[in-house]
């Protein structure tokens, strides 16, 4: 439905501030949502919001990262971008979420984990890699949904799933097109040109087998129609929840779909 | 395993390790440390330390792997996986055409297998002459066939890393090898494997956001850079200068994400330590 738009306008779509985020999700989508506070180590990171909710009646473990609704909420969630303790969080409802048995769904929006002195002090680095180990191995359905920005590391800490779906102009990518400038040409101003050569709509994605399914906006996007596209994303995550919620073996699975990823045609060597 | 193999090994490694030139084979190298002279032959001679001061100029892969593996010992692994240009990022071509002619290397990392004192394992070597040592979805490629070699062979695993973090003309696809990394490596630790991971300078980005940081027992070369954001990022982000040692080897240990800082001199005598305490399970 926004067939024409260039990769840097989707851009500017995804980081709208009436973008659907987390929070309106969980009410759109799910019952009787208890959120569950800090990971049990050091402390508690409102950029990532999390906890057991319902999901057409059935216990589901919901986590996504948050920007914040306001000025005030923006400034306490650092704009979405996630501390160590925001993921250990995330992982310690992922496990428990295994514990009982419910699948995981995620919503991810972020620029990024946040890079700050603290945020370093306290293992960012270790707090993604053990995400993507243990996500990796869990053993109940994992869906991870791609709504607004998802960009490195900070956005792969949630995104390790056996189906990765993202709405129609959402991005996904190693870095913001501003950061891609800087480190390529030294130059965030050519952020524009940055962003058609990122392959980071869902479209190219797609087509690079890094996502799973895109879910259509209306037109303008997903923010001028809210109820349009709860309803798109809902019909999304209900259907490839019943679907893996009769396979087998999704821990194997998850495993073998990132193990194909980037591998090209690998050269059979001896060893 | 015969002499006249292992003779051969030797030398194909030690003709490698005499194409990477790190320190520049001129006469004097200034210390970028303590800004002090040395001779080339003074520095070589010490394992690429500065005489005067001990800091530690990078190494090259094949070098760091013939000062860790028994001499003859060493098989690589997977020699032929090189970077595609997955993207077809402009310029992309050239940039790696013109690493492998500075570094004779296909990839920014290097594996083999052989043994140390005696005791075999697999080794990783990232390389940070290659593109930044960056991680690409060959380098991805590679660790994890190495991972899944040691876990098919049931052998310790040592991987050395170096590198800038992600390799920007991938793109996503170099974001997906963290995810393929790491996921290898928890097939790896379920078996009850020894992983052993060493941090040398620079380990950076998606690289300590991944397989770098998942070590049974870390290690990190003395000095070493190590952190998700680099420092500039950071500083543009908090506004103030960083505190002196932000981000250093001992800076992590002292924030309990390295076990021991081990300078190159100890570095393979601590790995032969490290095998033995975990040659068999007590339990």
């Amino acid at each position: 439905m926004n067939g024409s738009l260039t990769a840097a306008e989707r851009v500017a779509i995804a980081r709208h501030p009436q973008r659907p985020n987390i929070s309106d999700y969980i009410s759109a989508l799910f019952t009787d949502f208890f959120e569950q506070r800090g990971d049990r180590l050091s402390g508690e990171d409102a950029s990532v919001l999390g906890g057991a909710a319902l999901y057409h009646g059935r216990p589901v473990t919901v986590i996504g990262t948050r920007k914040g609704k306001d000025l005030e909420e923006n400034l306490l969630c650092r704009f979405g971008m996630p501390n160590p303790e925001g993921y250990r969080k995330a992982l310690r409802l992922m496990r428990q979420a295994e514990k009982f048995r419910r699948p995981v769904i995620t919503f991810i929006d972020t620029g990024g984990a946040y890079p700050g002195l603290e945020a370093e002090e306290r293992g960012q680095g270790e707090a993604i890699a053990r995400n993507l180990l243990e996500m990796s191995r869990l053993t109940v359905p994992v869906i991870a949904v791609i709504t607004g920005e998802g960009n490195s590391g900070g956005a792969l800490a949630l995104g390790v799933a056996n189906r990765v779906l993202m709405l129609e102009n959402a991005v996904y990518a190693i870095l913001s097109p501003e950061g891609f400038a800087t480190i390529l040409w030294k130059d965030a101003k050519r952020h524009e040109e940055a962003s058609e050569l990122m392959k980071l709509t869902a479209a190219d994605l797609k087509e690079l087998g890094v996502i799973d399914e895109i879910i259509l906006e209306p037109g303008g996007g997903a923010h001028l129609a809210q109820a349009i596209t709860f309803r798109q994303v809902d019909e999304a995550l209900s259907r490839h929840l019943s679907q893996l919620s009769r396979e087998k073996n999704l821990a194997a699975a998850r495993y073998q779909k990132f193990r194909r990823m980037g591998g090209g045609a690998p050269q059979k060597e001896n060893p | 395993m015969s002499g006249i193999f292992a003779k051969r090994r030797a030398r194909l490694l030690a003709m490698k390790a005499l194409r990477e030139r790190y320190v520049p084979p001129e006469n004097a190298v200034a210390c970028p440390r303590c800004g002090q002279d040395s001779s080339h032959q003074a520095v070589s001679r010490n394992l690429y330390l500065c005489p005067r001061c001990g800091h530690h100029f990078p190494v090259g892969a094949y070098y760091r792997l013939g000062i860790t593996l028994d001499h003859g010992s060493f098989r690589e692994l997977y020699p032929k996986i090189a970077a595609q240009d997955p993207l077809s990022f402009p310029g992309y071509r050239e940039k790696l055409a013109e690493a492998r002619q500075k570094t004779g290397l296909s990839e920014a990392a290097v594996s083999a297998v052989g043994t140390i004192d005696g005791r075999r394992c697999v080794v990783g070597v990232l390389d940070s002459q290659f593109l930044l040592g960056s991680m690409s979805a060959a380098v991805g490629e590679k660790l994890t066939l190495t991972i899944e070699y040691a876990e098919k062979n049931r052998l310790p695993l040592i991987l050395f890393s170096a590198s800038g973090g992600a390799r920007m003309q991938e793109g996503i696809l170099s974001l997906m090898q963290m995810a393929k990394t790491s996921a290898a490596l928890g097939r790896f630790d379920k078996r009850g494997l020894l992983y052993i991971s060493v941090l040398t300078d620079p380990t950076t980005g998606g690289v300590t956001a991944s397989f770098a940081s998942l070590g049974d027992v870390i290690l990190a070369e003395p000095g070493a850079l190590i952190g998700f954001a680099g420092p500039r990022v950071i500083q543009q982000t908090i506004g103030e200068t960083l505190p002196e040692g932000f981000q250093r080897a001992e800076f992590q240990m002292e924030h309990g994400f390295v076990d021991a800082v081990v300078p190159r001199p100890r570095m393979r005598e601590t790995l032969s330590q490290l095998l033995r305490l975990h040659e068999k399970g007590g339990a």
